[in-house]
């Protein structure tokens, strides 16, 4: 493990990233989203725990995704994707028009359900993508320590530190989602969004996420979105459940700790979905 | 109903013969015209033919050197303006464009591929060739340029959309800018194809003539420098090809040679750039 003290270190030029001035605090105001005159997310509100791991459960169709989507800007860039209420990040709309979507996603990362290593890049390429790219900074050497720490923190770095130059396309289907985890922490977020990380590996490589998003949510917020309530149940401090309304659009139904929604929910819907009565 | 089924499977036996038959026909055409090319052309080829100017009209001898240099020039200043015109583009066709001018765009496109290839040297030499008062390999490339920039465009077009959305979004989500992601990633990812398509437009426009009638013109002087006339292989095939004189009717069947050969070499390299392509 790579602690906070160290980080500072190898990046003089952003000392204060992540870890004082900035914590990450993510909230939902009033969040309804579109994909043209479809609502897809009604009027959602709801407080991101910081250095946590959140869940949003619920079954398929109900705006998970796009509600997780709508958290770092990647929903405007859906077909007719469109957007009103509020996301303030450490009190700063996302949403305002002063703001540029570029510089949000650079402090909100997200990885996506299926894995997506650049194919035509390295291992060593596909973690530095996002400072080479971005021309953060680029000395050399501090690339290269940048990369071991994020392939470190993502637990993937023993598995690769020998073949580095090999393409990202080459690993296994865990081994591809754990190094698009650390080229998202390579260009040092505060929050990581993952929306259904999981949905396309195998047990073992699901449970080597889940690890490795516990000891994430020591230094970053994270939210999750997943179908899997086991895995919502295993991992998870905070859990969101959303489903379908009259109006054929997303909604949160009940958000609370965890242990509470899989114990004592306190709306019936959230109760018969958790008792698998339905979804 | 057994004799419905029997029907029925005899339609299918018919119809894929009848496929069948087209396609030997096709096929054997292609066959005729490269053979017979490659074996009257073959017979007349040597060293002369290929390090030779061309002699007098009557005399015996001399090669078409300067078609082959003109015909590479020609070729050169043509994707030297067609590759990034046309790149650029397929760009705006596959990402930046709105759908509606896209399609505008993609119909324009479509439409210039379709132009008799006289009309567009017969344009050239309205604005090009009369202005500058001279016939000229310059005006030469610019008629190969506007046949090629249609080829590039849709064929770059095609590659840039076969990299998936994934793979744009997670570049997003990292925080970099659209035109960073293009540079870095999708370009990359698409290369194979975009090259394929550079390589298919210089394969089209190596053999074509009617557009040289009107701008590079041939020249019997040599290669002058690229504000002058110059030769081309299919320029000085047609020439000789109607020529009375056995000796120029054999070179120009040398010529054909060398110019089939040229764009099957071409075409070669085009199927072994796409043999591992990524998407």
């Amino acid at each position: 493990m790579v602690v906070a003290d160290d980080i500072r270190k190898l990046s003089p030029d952003k000392p204060n990233m992540s870890y004082s001035a900035q914590i990450g605090a993510l909230e939902v105001e009033n969040l309804s989203a579109w994909y043209g005159k479809t609502l897809a997310v009604n009027n959602v509100s709801m407080r991101i725990k910081t250095k946590a791991i959140t869940a949003i459960i619920g079954p398929s169709g109900c705006g998970k995704s796009t509600l997780i989507r709508c958290l770092n800007r990647m929903h405007e860039n859906s077909n007719n994707g469109r957007v009103s209420g509020s996301v303030k990040l450490d009190g700063t709309d996302i949403y305002d028009p002063s703001i540029d979507p570029v510089a949000i996603r650079r402090r909100i990362g997200m990885v996506f359900q299926k894995p997506t290593p650049f194919p035509t890049m390295s291992i060593f390429d596909n973690v530095a993508s996002g400072i080479r790219l971005t021309r953060l900074w680029s000395r050399r050497n501090q690339l290269a320590e940048v990369v071991e720490k994020s392939l470190r923190h993502a637990a993937l770095w023993d598995e690769v530190k020998d073949k580095l130059d090999r393409s990202g396309a080459s690993l296994s289907g865990g081994q591809q989602q754990r190094l698009c985890i650390a080229r998202a922490l390579a260009v040092e977020p505060e929050i990581i969004l993952l929306d259904e990380p999981c949905s396309a590996l195998d047990p073992i490589a699901t449970l080597k996420i889940e690890d490795l998003m516990k000891i994430l949510a020591v230094d970053y917020t994270i939210v999750i979105v997943t179908h899997n309530m086991q895995q919502a149940a295993r991992v998870s401090d905070m859990a969101a459940f959303m489903m379908i309304d009259d109006k054929c659009a997303g909604t949160l139904v009940e958000y609370d700790e965890t242990s509470r929604i899989f114990t004592n929910p306190r709306d019936k819907r959230t109760e018969d979905y958790i008792t698998g009565r339905f979804g | 109903m057994a004799n419905f089924l029997t029907r029925r499977r005899w339609t299918n036996r018919l119809m894929i013969g009848l496929s069948g038959v087209a396609a030997l026909i096709g096929m054997t055409l292609l066959a005729l015209i490269l053979g017979y090319t490659l074996v009257h052309g073959l017979s007349y080829i040597n060293v002369d033919f290929l390090t030779n100017a061309s002699k007098s009209v009557g005399e015996v001898g001399g090669g078409m050197r300067n078609e082959i240099i003109g015909t590479l020039i020609l070729v050169g200043l043509a994707s030297v303006i067609a590759i990034p015109v046309g790149l650029m583009t397929g760009l705006f066709l596959a990402d930046f464009g709105s759908p509606n001018m896209a399609s505008a765009f993609r119909f324009v496109a479509d439409v210039l591929s379709g132009v008799p290839s006289i009309v567009v040297g017969v344009f050239t030499f309205a604005i090009v060739v009369k202005p500058m008062h001279s016939f000229s390999a310059f005006s030469g490339g610019i008629a190969l340029a506007i046949i090629m920039i249609p080829i590039i465009a849709r064929t770059a077009e095609e590659a840039l959309r076969l990299v998936p959305v994934s793979q744009r979004e997670a570049a997003l989500a990292l925080g970099i800018t659209r035109w960073r992601s293009v540079l870095g990633v999708i370009i990359p990812g698409a290369l194979t194809g975009i090259v394929t398509g550079i390589m298919l437009g210089v394969a089209r426009i190596a053999g074509e003539t009617a557009p040289l009638l009107f701008t590079a013109l041939g020249s019997n002087f040599g290669v002058q420098g690229i504000f002058k006339p110059i030769g081309a292989l299919p320029l000085q095939i047609y020439h000789f090809a109607l020529s009375p004189f056995k000796d120029q009717q054999q070179q120009a069947w040398a010529g054909a040679f060398l110019l089939v050969v040229l764009v099957l070499l071409v075409s070669l390299i085009v199927r072994w750039l796409s043999r591992g392509k990524k998407y």
